[in-house]
C-alpha cells in the first residue's frame, strides 16, 4: 500500500487543495438552510422585501462560489487521479517487462493485463473519489449535526440518534448483500460454462442424444441463479424504504419537539425549517458515504493485486560479477549435470542433463509431449535458471553473461508462432533494427518465406494483423524463422517450429538452413523423426532424462525410446533406410 | 469498451414487452405500488409544510392541531416506503423470472439449431449473448423501466402539487427547468466525445499490452523491452490526455446541477418569501416549495442516465432475439422409425453436398460398407473427409442422394436412434465439468459401477483413473485440463465402449497425441474397433494400413479405393499422398 501511495506524491498539492476547496463548498451548502431560516424569521416576519432579495442574492452568490470551488476540486481530482494512474501503469508495465518467465508463468497473461487495466482504473476512481468526496460527505454529516447542536442542543439529540441509525441500516444491508454479488457472478459464470460446453460438445451431445439431460443441467443452474438474485434483491430492496422512514420519523420528532421549544420561545419557525433541511442533507450524504465504502473496498483489493506485482523481484537478473573472457576453443554450449524444477512443482522437469554442442553443429532434440524438450532449450537464453548444475556458452557460465549480450547472440523461434501487429519489415527488424532489405530477403529466402512475401502487394511492407491472423500457420512459422535468422545468431533454436509445414517445405528449409548457417549452432526440437534424423547429433529425452545422444543410426541401434518413436512413425524398413 | 454502432430491429421493444406478458399481475402490482409510492412521497413535503404552519411563533403554537398532521406525515412516510418496497419486489420478480425464461429459451434453441449454425457462430459470441446481453437486459430495461416510470411520475406529481400550492412560484420552477436540462445536455455531449476518446485510447493500450505480454517470451528473446516501453508510454500519454478530460467533464455534472439547483432554490425563496409577505402563501407552503425545489431536478438526471442503459438493453435483447429467430433443424419425420438391432451395414448413394451453394464440395459420392468392415478416409485438408462423417451422423443434410443404414434411408429413422448406432471419437476430446464416472457414463447414465469399470478396463483407462486423487469420483474441470491428451482420449473411448454401438467413427482421433503414446493406446483402439463397422479419418499411417478399404478423396470425390498395398502398386493419388506426407522425403537432408 505504501508503495502505491508514493505514486501520489507528485500530486500532493492537488490532494490537499482539492478537498479543501470541496470543504469550502460544503460549508457554504451548510449555510444555505441558515440563510433560509433568516429569510423566514427576519424577512417575512418584518415584511422586509429588500432583506429577502438581499438574502436570495446571497444564496446565489454562495452557490456561485461553491461552484467555483467544486470545479477547482474536480479538476484537481482529474489531474491527480489520471496522473497517478498513468505513472502507476508505466511503472507496472516496466515491472512486468523485467519479470522472468517463472513469475510470468505464475501470474498469467490475462491476470497481468487485468491488473494493468481494470485494477489500475479502479484505483484511479478511488483516488478521484477520495479527493472529491472523502472530505465532503462525512463533513456534511458531521456539519449538519454540529449545526443542529448550534441551533438547539435538545433537538440535536434526534440527530445523534437518527444518523447512527441510518448508518447502521446502510451497513447492515450492504454488508449482507455485497458478498452475494460474488456468488451471483459465479452462478452466472456457471450458466456461461454450461452454454460453452454445449456449443463445443454439440456433436458429442447429439451423438449420445443427451439434449434433454443437458437442458435439465442448465435449468438447474438457471434456477439457482434466479433464486440467489431474488434473495439479494429482497435484501437490497429494503435499503431506501428503511432510510426514508427513519429520516421522516426524525423529521416528525423535530417538528413535534421543536414546536414545544418554539412555544417557550427558545426556537423560531425558520430554525425548525432549517433543522428539517439538515436532516434531509444527512440522508443524502450518508448514502454517498456508503457508496464510498464500496468503492474503497474494491480499490483495496485492486491495490493488493497491483502491489503484488510491483513487489516481485525478477528471479533472473544480471550478474554483479564482471564477465570473464570468452574461450573460443570451448564448445559453443555445454550443459553440465543440469537439473530443472519449476517453482511450485513437485518433480524435476529435467534431470541430470549433460552434453555439449560445437559451432556449426546441428543438434536434434526429440521426445514425447511433456518430455522436457522446450524446457531444455528455454535454459539457453536464460528464461529459467537451472536448479542444479551449470550451462556454459563459449566457456563462460551463462550466469556471468550480461542478459542483453547473451540473448543478442541467440535466435529463437518459439513453438507458438507469435507475430506482432505492424508490417512484415517491422516484425523482421525485431532481430536486427538496422537490417538492410538485402539481409531481410536473404533471411526470408532461407526460411522458405520469400515466395509468398514477394507475392504480397506490399511485399516487405505488407501489414501484419494482431497475432498475425492474416497469415496461415505455416506462413507465420516461416516468418518467425526469418525473424530469428535476420540477426545472424551464433545459436539458432527452432522449437518445433516447422510443425505446420508440409514435408517437402520442411526438407527444403533444413537444407537451406544447413548452407546458410555455417558456424551457427542449430538446435532443432521436433516430434517428427524425419525432421531430426539428418542432424549431426540427436538428443533423446524421456520424462526429463537424457536417454540417448548420437546419430540416427547409432540411436536406432542402441536407444530403446528412440527406436520406439521411430517405429511409431515409420515402418522398420523405412527407419533403417 | 468501444461503442459499436448499435443495430436494433424494429419491434424489439414490443417483443420484450410480450416476454413480460405472463407476469401481467406482477406488472399491474408494480404500477399500482409505484403510484402509491410516488404520491405518498410527494405528500410528505406538503405535510411538513402544514405542520410547520402550526408553529408560527412563541405564542402561536397549535400543538393539538398539529398532531393529526404529524400522524398523516408518519403514515405517508411509512406508506410510501412500504409501497416502494413492494414495487421493487414486484419488478424483481418480473425481471428475474423473465430473464430465467429467456435464458432457457435461448439454451433450448441450441439443441434444435442445425450444427451449421453452431459451427458458424463463434462460441464466445454465443456465450456472451447468454450471459452479458441478457444481464444487460435485466438491469437496463426492466429495472430502468421502474426508474423511468417513477421518475416521470415524480416530475408530474411535483408539478401538480406545486401548482396547487402557488401558481406563480411553480411557474418560476418550470421556467428554470430547461436551464438544468441545457446544462446537463451540454456536459453530456462533451463527456460523450471524451469518453469515446478515452475508450479508444484504453482499447489501444489494452490491445498493445495484451499483445506484448502474451508474446513476452519473444520480447525478451529479442531484447525489445525498451522499444516496447517507449510505445507503451506513447499510448499511455494519449490515455492520460483523454482520461483527465473525461474524468473532469463527467465530474462537472454534479456541481453544475447543484448550482442550477441552488439558483432555483434562491428563485423559489425570493418569489415564495415575497408572496408570503403579501399573504399569498404560508411559511409552511414555502417550506414545501423549498423541499420540492431540492428534489425536483433529481429525476431528470436519473432519467437521462437510464436512457443510455435502456438503449444498450434493447441492443442486447435484439442480439438474443436474432439467435432465437435462426431457423431450427428439420424435425424427424412423423413416421420416423427407430433404428434397432443394427447390423452396421452402411451404404452411400450418389451423394452431393456443399456448405455454400457457390462451392460444391462432395459430388456423386458412393460407398458400401459391410458389417464389421474398417473404412479409412484419406486425402489433403479440406477434401471433405470430415464432411462425410457429418453427413453420416446427420449433423448436416445432403443436398442430393441418400445414406442407408441396414438398407433403410437415414431420413426415415429418428435422429436419436441413428446416432445411438454410432460411437464417435473426435480429435478434440470433449469432457464436461463432472466426475470421471459421470463422463464415462455420459451415453448411459444408468450404467452400473461394474459396467463403468469394465468399460474403463477395456479402454486401458482403469489404471490411470485409479491413480487420480479421488479415482472415479475425481471431478474434471476445464475440459479435463489436469489430464494428458492421451488420457482424455482414453476416457472418450471408455465412454463409447460402455454404449457398445455397432458402428464407429474416428475423426483424427489420435492427431493431438504424440506417436509413442499413440502406439501405447493403440490397444484400446483395437478393442474399440473389433467387430464394428468403422469409419476412420486419419493422417497417421499405422491406422490406415490395416483398413479393409482405403478411400482416397480429392476435392469431394473418391479418386481411388482399395487396400494399402493395392493402392501403392497403382502408383496414383494415394502413392503421391503417401510420399508427400508419410514417407521420409530424402536422405541426408
Amino acid at each position: 500500500m505504501r508503495r502505491l501511495v508514493s505514486y501520489l506524491k507528485p500530486y500532493r498539492l492537488q490532494c490537499i487543495l482539492g478537498p479543501t476547496a470541496k470543504l469550502v463548498e460544503a460549508i457554504f451548502e451548510l449555510i444555505v438552510p441558515l440563510v433560509m431560516a433568516r429569510i423566514i424569521d427576519v424577512g417575512i416576519t418584518s415584511g422586509d422585501r429588500g432583506y429577502v432579495a438581499r438574502m436570495c442574492l446571497l444564496l446565489v452568490g454562495l452557490g456561485l462560489v461553491g461552484l467555483c470551488c467544486a470545479l477547482f476540486c474536480q479538476y484537481s481530482a482529474a489531474r491527480a487521479s489520471q496522473g497517478f494512474g498513468s505513472s502507476l501503469r508505466r511503472a507496472l508495465y516496466r515491472k512486468i517487462n523485467s519479470l522472468s518467465h517463472t513469475e510470468l508463468d505464475l501470474l498469467g497473461t490475462t491476470s497481468l493485463i487485468n491488473r494493468l487495466t481494470g485494477d489500475i482504473n479502479q484505483l484511479q476512481t478511488a483516488v478521484a473519489m477520495m479527493i472529491r468526496l472523502v472530505i465532503r460527505a462525512p463533513f456534511l454529516v458531521i456539519g449538519s449535526t454540529v449545526m443542529a447542536i448550534y441551533i438547539d442542543l435538545k433537538l440535536s439529540v434526534i440527530f445523534l440518534i437518527a444518523s447512527p441509525l441510518i448508518a447502521f441500516i446502510l451497513y447492515l444491508i450492504m454488508s449482507r448483500s455485497i458478498p452475494f454479488y460474488r456468488t451471483i457472478q459465479k452462478k452466472l459464470d456457471r450458466i456461461g460454462l454450461i452454454t460453452d460446453e454445449n456449443l463445443s460438445g454439440a456433436r458429442v451431445i447429439r451423438a449420445f442424444s443427451r439434449q434433454s439431460a443437458e437442458q435439465d443441467r442448465f435449468e438447474q443452474a438457471n434456477e439457482d441463479y434466479r433464486r440467489t438474485s431474488m434473495q439479494v434483491g429482497r435484501i437490497s430492496a429494503l435499503l431506501s424504504p428503511l432510510t426514508f422512514v427513519v429520516v421522516n420519523l426524525a423529521i416528525v420528532a423535530i417538528i413535534r419537539f421543536g414546536a414545544v421549544q418554539v412555544k417557550i420561545g427558545a426556537l423560531t419557525q425558520g430554525q425548525i425549517v432549517a433543522l428539517v433541511n439538515y436532516m434531509n442533507q444527512i440522508l443524502l450524504a450518508l448514502v454517498v458515504v456508503a457508496n464510498l465504502v464500496v468503492i474503497f473496498t474494491r480499490a483495496a483489493a485492486s491495490a493488493a493485486r497491483v502491489s503484488e506485482v510491483l513487489a516481485m523481484e525478477p528471479s533472473i537478473q544480471n550478474s554483479q560479477r564482471k564477465m570473464p573472457a570468452e574461450d573460443l576453443d570451448a564448445p559453443r554450449i555445454s550443459f553440465e549435470s543440469v537439473r530443472l524444477r519449476y517453482a511450485g512443482a513437485g518433480e524435476d522437469t529435467l534431470n541430470d542433463i549433460s552434453f555439449s554442442a560445437q559451432p556449426g553443429q546441428t543438434i536434434g532434440i526429440i521426445g514425447g509431449t511433456g518430455s522436457g524438450k522446450t524446457s531444455l532449450i528455454s535454459l539457453i537464453p536464460r528464461f529459467y535458471d537451472p536448479s542444479g548444475g551449470r550451462i556454459l556458452m563459449n566457456g563462460v557460465d551463462l550466469l556471468d553473461w550480461p542478459l542483453d549480450k547473451l540473448r543478442g547472440r541467440i535466435g529463437l523461434v518459439p513453438q507458438r508462432a507469435v507475430l506482432f501487429s505492424g508490417t512484415i519489415r517491422e516484425n523482421l527488424c525485431w532481430g536486427e533494427a538496422q537490417a538492410s532489405d538485402e539481409q531481410l530477403w536473404q533471411a526470408l529466402e532461407t526460411a522458405q518465406a520469400a515466395d509468398f512475401v514477394r507475392a504480397l502487394p506490399d511485399g516487405l511492407d505488407a501489414p501484419v494483423l494482431q497475432g498475425g491472423q492474416n497469415f496461415s500457420g505455416g506462413q507465420r512459422q516461416r516468418l518467425t524463422i526469418a525473424r530469428a535468422l535476420v540477426r545472424q545468431p551464433e545459436i539458432l533454436i527452432l522449437d518445433d517450429s516447422a510443425s505446420a509445414l508440409d514435408f517437402a517445405t520442411d526438407a527444403a528449409l533444413r537444407r537451406a538452413l544447413r548452407s546458410a548457417c555455417g558456424e551457427t549452432t542449430v538446435f532443432l526440437v521436433s516430434q517428427r523423426i524425419n525432421t531430426v534424423r539428418s542432424a549431426d547429433r540427436i538428443l533423446v529425452l524421456d520424462d526429463g532424462k537424457l536417454v540417448g545422444d548420437g546419430t540416427h543410426e547409432e540411436l536406432f541401434a542402441s536407444c530403446e525410446t528412440y527406436r520406439e518413436i521411430c517405429l511409431s512413425q515409420l515402418t522398420g524398413e523405412e527407419a533403417q533406410r | 469498451m468501444s461503442r459499436k454502432k448499435v443495430v436494433v430491429e424494429k419491434g424489439t421493444l414490443r417483443r420484450v414487452l410480450r416476454l413480460l406478458a405472463p407476469y401481467r399481475l406482477y406488472l399491474a402490482g408494480a404500477t399500482a405500488f409505484a403510484v402509491g409510492n410516488v404520491v405518498l412521497a410527494l405528500a410528505v413535503p406538503v405535510l411538513i409544510g402544514q405542520a410547520v404552519d402550526h408553529i408560527v411563533g412563541p405564542d402561536n403554537v397549535d400543538l393539538l392541531g398539529m398532531m393529526p398532521v404529524l400522524f398523516q406525515l408518519t403514515a405517508a412516510a411509512i406508506g410510501s416506503a412500504l409501497f416502494g418496497w413492494l414495487m421493487t419486489l414486484c419488478t424483481n420478480t418480473v425481471t428475474y423470472r423473465t430473464v430465467q425464461h429467456l435464458r432457457s429459451a435461448l439454451f433450448d434453441k441450441i439443441s434444435t439449431l442445425p450444427l451449421s449454425a453452431i459451427d458458424n457462430t463463434p462460441r464466445g459470441d454465443f456465450v456472451s449473448r447468454m450471459t452479458n446481453d441478457i444481464d444487460q437486459l435485466s438491469t437496463g430495461l426492466l429495472q430502468g423501466f421502474a426508474q423511468i416510470f417513477t421518475g416521470v411520475l415524480t416530475i408530474l406529481g411535483t408539478l401538480v402539487f406545486m401548482f396547487r400550492l402557488h401558481v406563480l412560484t411553480a411557474l418560476v420552477v418550470v421556467v428554470l427547468t430547461p436551464l438544468s436540462l441545457f446544462v446537463a445536455s451540454f456536459i453530456a455531449s462533451h463527456i460523450h466525445a471524451m469518453f469515446t476518446g478515452q475508450a479508444e485510447a484504453q482499447g489501444n493500450l489494452t490491445a498493445f499490452a495484451g499483445e506484448m505480454i502474451d508474446g513476452q517470451k519473444v520480447v525478451k528473446a529479442f531484447g525489445r523491452e525498451t522499444t516496447a516501453e517507449e510505445n507503451f508510454d506513447r499510448l499511455d500519454s494519449k490515455l492520460y490526455h483523454y482520461g483527465v478530460r473525461a474524468q473532469f467533464y463527467s465530474a462537472l455534472t454534479n456541481p453544475c446541477t447543484r448550482f442550477v439547483n441552488s439558483a432555483v432554490y434562491a428563485a423559489v425563496g425570493l418569489t415564495g418569501a415575497l408572496t408570503v409577505i403579501s399573504g399569498g402563501l404560508s411559511v409552511g407552503g414555502l417550506t414545501s416549495f423549498l423541499n420540492y425545489a431540492n428534489q425536483y431536478t433529481k429525476p431528470f438526471n436519473e432519467i437521462s442516465g437510464v436512457a443510455a442503459e435502456f438503449q444498450a438493453a434493447l441492443a442486447g435483447a435484439a442480439r438474443v432475439f436474432r439467435v432465437l429467430d435462426l431457423p431450427a433443424q428439420q424435425p424427424d419425420r412423423p413416421d420416423a422409425k427407430k433404428l434397432e438391432h443394427c447390423r452396421g451395414e452402411v451404404e452411400i448413394r450418389n451423394l452431393d453436398f456443399s456448405y455454400r451453394p457457390d462451392r460444391p464440395l462432395i459430388q456423386d459420392f458412393n460407398l458400401v460398407a459391410k458389417p464389421g468392415q474398417h473404412i479409412a478416409l484419406v486425402g489433403p485438408t479440406g477434401c471433405g473427409k470430415t464432411t462425410v462423417i457429418n453427413l453420416l451422423m446427420r449433423f448436416y443434410e445432403p443436398n442430393q442422394g441418400e445414406i442407408l443404414v441396414d438398407g433403410q434411408p437415414i431420413t426415415s429413422l429418428t435422429r436419436d436412434s441413428l446416432r445411438a448406432g454410432f460411437g464417435m471419437v473426435l480429435q478434440d476430446t470433449w469432457l464436461f465439468s463432472g466426475t470421471v464416472r459421470e463422463n464415462i457414463a455420459y451415453g448411459r447414465p444408468d450404467a452400473t459401477e461394474q459396467e463403468v469399470i469394465a468399460a474403463a478396463k477395456a479402454a486401458h483407462a482403469d489404471s490411470f483413473i485409479r491413480r487420480l486423487p479421488q479415482g472415479y469420483d475425481t471431478p474434471l474441470t476445464g475440459g479435463g485440463a489436469g489430464l494428458s491428451q492421451g488420457q482424455r482420449q482414453l476416457l472418450c473411448i471408455s465412454r463409447i465402449l460402455l454404449t457398445d454401438p455397432p458402428m464407429l467413427i474416428l475423426d483424427e482421433a489420435t492427431s493431438s497425441i504424440d506417436t509413442r503414446t499413440e502406439v501405447r493406446i493403440q490397444k484400446a483402439f483395437d478393442t474399440l474397433m473389433a467387430g464394428r463397422t468403422s469409419f476412420v479419418v486419419a493422417h497417421r499411417l499405422s491406422t490406415i494400413r490395416s483398413a479393409d478399404c482405403i478411400l482416397v478423396m480429392e476435392a469431394g470425390r473418391i479418386v481411388e479405393q482399395g487396400t494399402h498395398d493395392e493402392l501403392l502398386a497403382k502408383n496414383g493419388a494415394y502413392a503421391r499422398l503417401y510420399n508427400s506426407q508419410f514417407a521420409p522425403t530424402e536422405q541426408g537432408a
